[in-house]
């Protein structure tokens, strides 16, 4: 799996409703109509800055607070890439991988915003292809790589009927 | 036999052997709770999983709580999806007004020591008060639990958390866990499970002990489990939970780390804008005007809370240029305030009461500040623009200095009215 990219820089724990707010997202479950408010309340302008398969690429604990899935849901159906930090709260990471939203845990602190990134989940590498370097990333655990190669826990759980893990 | 955390002999009573720290297992799930912000997601993901029916409707609750009763027609329509998927499958339904998940889910006997519970709502981590192993999840993983009964887990390492002296006159359990989340910060305890000891729990009622396992998520933290003493029992029992088990920390235990607060020094904390880990200590807080004061949630709006509250109010008038909201966490918790004087205090006070729920502090309703504003509330977040409104300024307080603000319009150390 290669996924090429812009990079968006935000900084340390972004919460997840910072990513969508609450007074959105108990009104509907049309996630494309949510997509348009990402960020919102922390930078109105961000959904006219990305492009289909950018970057958000984030400091350390992303996605920390609230458990709400239209996070990492909203941020797919905004058409960004994945999302790139140094660490991620336990909550969302898990909400992201169950909706085939790949996550790169890596050292993000050299990245620079608008910097062009291409990532090897498969192998671990994350290139910025602007100024020319290679950082390793965290793998994901086994169980989540099947998960993300299945395109998210509703196609596993068809595919499978329950966890065959354990 | 090895000594163990209480996070392992949890998962041990459900794998029926010893877990290791960062295995990743699936168990049975005791207990799954969804609220209307993340229910109906989760039952479109039941449908789409190809799900046909719960694994068993006795272990599964949805409760309307966060918009509720609906603000607006989007909201309504969520709730009769609920409504009617409840219906169709004989799942628990917690009608609007009955109060929040956090409080009902343990209220109604459906938490208790060694059971493991998945919520999807992050504070589900609440009734680790109570002995439990509870957690917050997505969706997709409440309709993957609705239809096997099962979850995954990485069993988290634990971190010792011994609370020792004496909690001052004015200052609380919610003091204890803002001034942890001050040391912790935001990540401090990511994918770990925090377990309390010490005598300054015997100190703690159950419903402060609440209010500590409800925001150990604010650290990152997957759970935040208390030990069973004689007061759990007492109050399990009282919600039809008997012959309760014993759960308590074996002292031989080698911890991944250990950290001891003594409180007897601790002064009134406040969470400043816009992290729950920006805590200060109130001596530190120079005059900041309050426009709104909120009371409730599922971190502060238990009988004690509100019995705190009116004892400060009794007999006062809040500010003139101040207006405070008074949530409580349930029907029942209602009833007793009620019964109590506690609601008539308030209101004569100049509070405004409103149903039980969690409105305000989701800025679904009930209760939105102007641009500009500050509130200072009791809840457990004060991101931006979580009550509603990307222009105000949240303060998290305990319910003490919550009203003490109230009454002289700015941020004020309760002890004055003590």
């Amino acid at each position: 799996m290669i996924l090429h990219g812009f990079a968006h820089k935000l900084g340390d724990d972004i919460n997840t409703d910072y990513i969508i707010s609450g007074k959105y997202k108990f009104k509907t479950l049309d996630m494309k109509e949510l997509s348009a408010y990402l960020f919102e309340d922390i930078d109105p302008e961000f959904t006219k800055k990305i492009k289909p398969g950018d970057f958000i690429v984030a400091g350390k604990n992303f996605g920390c607070g609230s458990s709400r899935e239209q996070a990492p849901l909203v941020i797919k159906y905004a058409g960004l890439g994945g999302v790139i930090a140094m660490s991620f709260a336990r909550i969302f990471y898990r909400n992201a991988i169950n909706n085939g939203l790949p996550l790169v845990e890596c050292d993000t602190s050299k990245i620079n915003d608008g910097d062009e990134l291409s990532v090897d989940l498969e192998n671990g590498i994350l290139e910025d292809i602007t100024q020319n370097f290679k950082v390793a990333i965290n793998p994901l655990p086994p169980f989540m790589m099947e998960l993300l190669r299945n395109g998210g826990l509703v196609n596993y759980f068809k595919k499978y009927g329950g966890y065959s893990i354990g | 036999m090895s000594h163990k955390t209480l996070t392992e002999r949890i998962f041990e009573s459900h794998l029926n052997r010893e877990p290791k720290v960062g295995e990743v297992v699936v168990v049975d799930v005791d207990f799954a709770m969804g609220q209307d912000g993340t229910s109906p997601l989760a039952i479109q993901k039941f449908y789409e999983m190809g799900g046909e029916e719960i694994f068993n409707p006795q272990k599964v609750a949805l409760v309307l709580d966060h918009g509720a009763p609906s603000p607006n027609e989007g909201t309504s329509n969520l709730h009769k999806m609920m409504r009617e998927f409840s219906y169709k499958y004989g799942v628990k339904l917690f009608e609007i007004g009955s109060g929040i998940c956090h409080q009902l889910i343990p209220e109604t006997g459906f938490a208790g020591p060694y059971d493991i519970i998945v919520g999807a709502d992050s504070h589900t981590c609440t009734y680790g008060a109570v002995g439990a192993f509870s957690t917050g999840v997505g969706s997709s993983e409440l309709a993957a639990v609705m239809i096997s009964g099962k979850l995954w887990f990485k069993i988290p390492p634990s971190v010792r958390i011994i609370l020792g002296g004496k909690l001052p006159t004015g200052v609380y359990s919610k003091d204890i866990i803002l001034y942890l989340a001050k040391i912790l910060g935001a990540d401090g305890a990511t994918y770990k499970a925090l377990e309390f000891e010490g005598e300054v729990i015997d100190q703690l009622s159950m419903d402060a002990r609440f209010t500590i396992s409800n925001m150990v998520v604010e650290v990152g933290a997957k759970a935040g489990i208390f030990p069973v003493d004689e007061k759990t029992k007492e109050w399990l029992k009282e919600r039809g939970r008997l012959n309760v088990p014993d759960l308590s920390i074996d002292s031989e235990v080698r911890y991944e780390s250990t950290l001891e607060i003594n409180v007897t020094e601790l002064e009134p904390q406040v969470a400043l804008p816009h992290r729950v880990d920006n805590v200060t200590n109130i001596s530190d807080i120079d005059d900041i005007p309050i426009h709104q004061g909120f009371i409730g949630t599922c971190t502060n709006g238990r009988i004690e809370d509100l019995e705190t509250a009116a004892s400060i109010l009794k007999g006062r008038q809040i500010y003139h240029q101040v207006r405070l909201i008074v949530g409580c966490a349930s029907k029942k918790i209602y009833l007793e305030a009620m019964e109590k004087g506690l609601v008539k205090t308030f209101i004569d006070a100049g509070a405004t009461v409103i149903n039980p729920g969690c409105g305000p502090c989701v800025g679904t309703h009930a209760g939105v500040p102007a641009d500009g504003e500050n509130v200072i509330s009791t809840a457990n977040r004060n991101f931006k623009g979580r009550m509603g409104n990307n222009k105000a300024f949240i303060y998290l307080a305990s319910p003490a200095t919550v009203v003490a603000s109230c009454l002289t319009g700015k941020i004020t150390d309760p002890r004055r009215f003590l």
